[in-house]
């Protein structure tokens, strides 16, 4: 996705840009520990949904079925706030 | 040509009066002194029915400058007015402002900065802002006021840049003079609508506007507001001639007056290029070949037409109705100093800060400047580099 910087005479007047941008910026790269997401245990609550700051968590008619990991950044705030008594998404650290 | 209406009006008024024809969109401000009557005045044209805009009190110069922004990336025709504490209140906003290349117009009225607080004219404000992204035109009169008022909106427009057009505070804002008046129907015809390419509130074409802009592209942007600020005068010119073909009065970017076989020259802005003109009448009814250089269009500066008119003579006299506090005098006295760098002919400069917080500056005072500047030419130096005028105990 590495696309070639553009020099001064080709940008827009005035720091305008396409709208939606955020899209090609990949936070997925940020991540250090990696949300895991257990299909068996999820009961579809959707608070995992709400509190995601990247919408990463991937829903399909009204189902959760996974994590977005381009835009995941790890931050850890959907296993915290999956019900105690679901705990459908474990922090496992990243490594290659 | 188009008729034109003769009324008297103070500077405040004629600006508000070129800001009802023009009918903004949008107008944000809050009232400052000497500034205020501007938008009082716009207020009851809204009130009235006089205008379409859309009036925003807003609760301080930093709101109503960043309201100007919101309406400007809109799309809208937008102006304010304003003035020293105020302008430095809006100070932040103005970068953005320039940055975006919004075309906001400001009627700025020029007064001291604090502190000490002082309502009275000097250049303080504006060139506090001088390296903003703002194109800045100091008016002489009221006239002028009023006409560059119109002029620039059609400038910010073409060149996409916000445009400050400054008068002198008391002198001109509330000084009464003889003005004529464009027919309302025709400053609108003038301006045409604005041309906009991209809006924020075009939800067909949605852009994102102001976005952080880190170590990968924030030099490029600057680079392209830099070689816009470049390349303006010929647009700002352009408009000028525009206005003088179709209104009669024509306005130079750099003014010389009497400078032909001027054999020393005085360097000033804003109303003292008026008084300095009668001072030149007078000394010439003596045989004594002196000239004016009046900088209307301070930002960006106007290089090569000033290094011409500078080394017409051998003398000037750089009026400077503001400090730098930097141990290097006035910004016109370095401005120039930097311009004649590379000139093989200089002259030589004396600069003369003046007029600070509204001290007057008189056509007697002037005409005695006029007279040291023809002894330096005898001597071929001067007798210091910077001069306090006008200040007691110097």
């Amino acid at each position: 996705m590495k696309k070639e910087k553009k020099g001064w005479k080709d940008l827009p007047i005035g720091l305008v840009l396409e709208a939606g941008t955020s899209q090609e910026f990949e936070t997925g790269d940020w991540r250090s520990d990696k949300p895991v997401w257990d299909s068996k245990k999820c009961t579809h609550c959707m608070i995992c949904w709400i509190y995601c700051p990247d919408s990463a968590i991937i829903v399909k008619d009204g189902k959760v079925q996974g994590i977005d990991y381009r835009y995941c950044k790890g931050c850890g705030i959907c296993a915290e706030e999956c019900p105690p008594k679901v705990k459908a998404i474990t922090m496992v650290r990243e490594e290659k | 040509m188009n008729k034109n209406i003769v009324v008297a009006r103070t500077g405040n008024e004629a600006m508000a009066e070129a800001m009802r024809q023009i009918n903004p969109d949008v107008v944000a401000a809050y009232p400052i002194t000497p500034a205020t009557e501007v938008v009082q005045l716009f207020a009851s044209f809204v009130a009235d029915g006089q205008v379409t805009t859309e009036f925003v009190p807003a609760e301080s110069e930093h709101s109503a400058l960043s309201a100007c922004v919101g309406a400007s990336s809109a799309g809208a025709r937008v102006m304010t007015s304003t003035s020293s504490q105020g302008l430095a209140l809006m100070h932040e906003i103005l970068f953005i402002a320039g940055g975006l290349r919004l075309p906001i117009v400001i009627c700025l009225v020029n007064r001291s900065l604090s502190s000490p607080i002082n309502i009275h004219c000097d250049h303080s404000d504006s060139l506090a802002s001088r390296d903003s992204g703002w194109l800045q035109i100091f008016t002489e009169n009221t006239q002028e006021a009023y006409d560059s008022t119109i002029m620039a909106v059609k400038i910010a427009e073409e060149a996409l840049m916000p445009v400050m057009v400054t008068t002198d505070g008391f002198i001109i804002s509330h000084g009464m003079e003889r003005v004529e008046l464009v027919d309302d129907k025709e400053v609108p015809k003038w301006l045409g609508e604005r041309v906009v390419k991209n809006s924020l509130l075009d939800l067909d074409h949605p852009i994102t506007l102001g976005a952080l802009d880190l170590q990968d592209y924030y030099f490029e942007h600057k680079r392209s507001q830099i070689d816009a600020m470049d390349h303006v005068l010929p647009i700002i010119d352009k408009a000028q001639n525009d206005f003088a073909k179709e209104f009669g009065r024509h306005y130079p970017i750099l003014e010389e007056y009497k400078m032909d076989d001027a054999e020393v020259a005085i360097l000033a802005m804003g109303s003292t290029g008026g008084t300095a003109k009668v001072a030149v009448e007078r000394m010439r009814e003596n045989g004594k070949k002196v000239g004016l250089i009046r900088c209307r269009v301070y930002r960006p500066f106007p290089r090569e037409a000033m290094l011409k008119a500078l080394t017409k003579v051998n003398v000037v006299g750089i009026m400077d109705r503001a400090d730098t506090l930097s141990s290097m005098g006035g910004h016109l006295y370095n401005d120039c100093r930097s311009v004649l760098y590379d000139s093989n002919t200089k002259p030589i400069l004396k600069n003369y800060v003046y007029g600070l917080g509204g001290r007057d500056i008189s056509i007697e005072e002037i005409e005695s400047i006029y007279e040291e500047l023809l002894a330096f030419k005898k001597t071929g130096k001067v007798d210091k580099d910077i001069a306090y005028y006008g200040v007691r105990g110097e």
